[in-house]
């Protein structure tokens, strides 16, 4: 998955126009997760995973971080996020399938708070980048 | 067969009833052709898909997007039978479309987020859950009859 010019300028268009509100995003797209997908909480078992979790807020935050800095470097989100990387190659070990549950999560926390951002252009670059994150963070994993 | 649980359906049923199935399905089938550019390849006799504006007004594309989405509704009315239901689509897909199932996962994919964008803060998490079950089970029917 390869993102081109217009891909980059698409997806750091979103992130400015999220600006503040990543934190938010990330919060609303795990809780979705969680919801849609149940067998995501597998990798939870330690949260509270009840509506308003400080400990789900706290991981939202993280998590949009993340996005927001590969963003930031979409020129080299492999360096980027190479700590995460190897975070999730040697202790996390979160399977590849979760990292598209998150993406569509993501998607749809996007669509429902900003309909007209998310142009049908916009759409296709911003799952390419989220593509590209989730290869980059299942790439060291052997 | 799929359980629905009473408020499940309640989802289902008041997101359905503010669609405009050829609105919402043409918005559908374009984005999926857009975002997925390697499903255009059960579309060639549908002339210009050259880029996003001419996929988003190709009126092949708008046409179909209905007849897919009002099938959808079809599955809705039928949520406690829809293998049967979709019997014979799904050996139409399988046998004369040739439609590997995945794109039907990538189409009920694209089509929740169509639908966020409609509704915005009401597609809420528990309603976005129905929906992703629903377009999953949609898929499950629709794959049901390959061999």
């Amino acid at each position: 998955m390869v993102l081109h010019a217009n891909d980059k300028s698409n997806v750091k268009a979103v992130f400015a126009k999220i600006g503040g509100h990543a934190e938010e995003y990330g919060a609303e797209t795990l809780e979705r997760m969680f919801a849609a997908y149940p067998q995501t909480k597998t990798y939870f078992p330690h949260f509270d995973l009840a509506k308003g979790s400080a400990q789900v807020k706290g991981h939202g935050k993280k998590v949009a971080a993340a996005l927001v800095e590969a963003a930031n470097h979409i020129d080299d989100i492999a360096g980027a996020l190479s700590k995460l990387s190897d975070l999730h190659a040697q202790k996390l070990r979160v399977d590849p399938v979760n990292f598209k549950l998150l993406g569509q999560c993501f998607l749809v926390v996007v669509a429902s708070h900003n309909p007209s951002l998310l142009t049908p252009e916009v759409h296709a670059s911003l799952d390419k980048f989220l593509c590209a994150v989730g290869t980059v963070l299942t790439a060291k994993y052997r | 067969m799929v359980h629905w649980s009473a408020e499940e359906k309640q989802l289902i049923a008041s997101v359905w009833a503010k669609v405009n199935v050829e609105e919402c399905g043409a918005e559908a089938l374009a984005r999926l052709l857009i975002v997925y550019p390697w499903t255009q390849r059960f579309f060639d006799n549908f002339g210009n898909l050259s880029s996003p504006t001419a996929i988003i007004g190709n009126p092949k594309v708008r046409a179909h997007g209905k007849k897919v989405l009002t099938s959808f509704g079809d599955a809705i009315k039928n949520l406690d039978n829809l293998k049967v239901t979709y019997s014979k689509l799904s050996e139409l897909h399988c046998d004369k479309l040739h439609v590997d199932p995945e794109n039907f996962r990538l189409l009920g994919d694209i089509l929740v987020i169509v639908l966020a964008a409609h509704f915005t803060k009401d597609f809420t998490p528990a309603c976005q859950a129905t929906w992703q079950k629903l377009v999953g089970v949609v898929a499950h029917a629709l794959a049901h009859k390959y061999h």
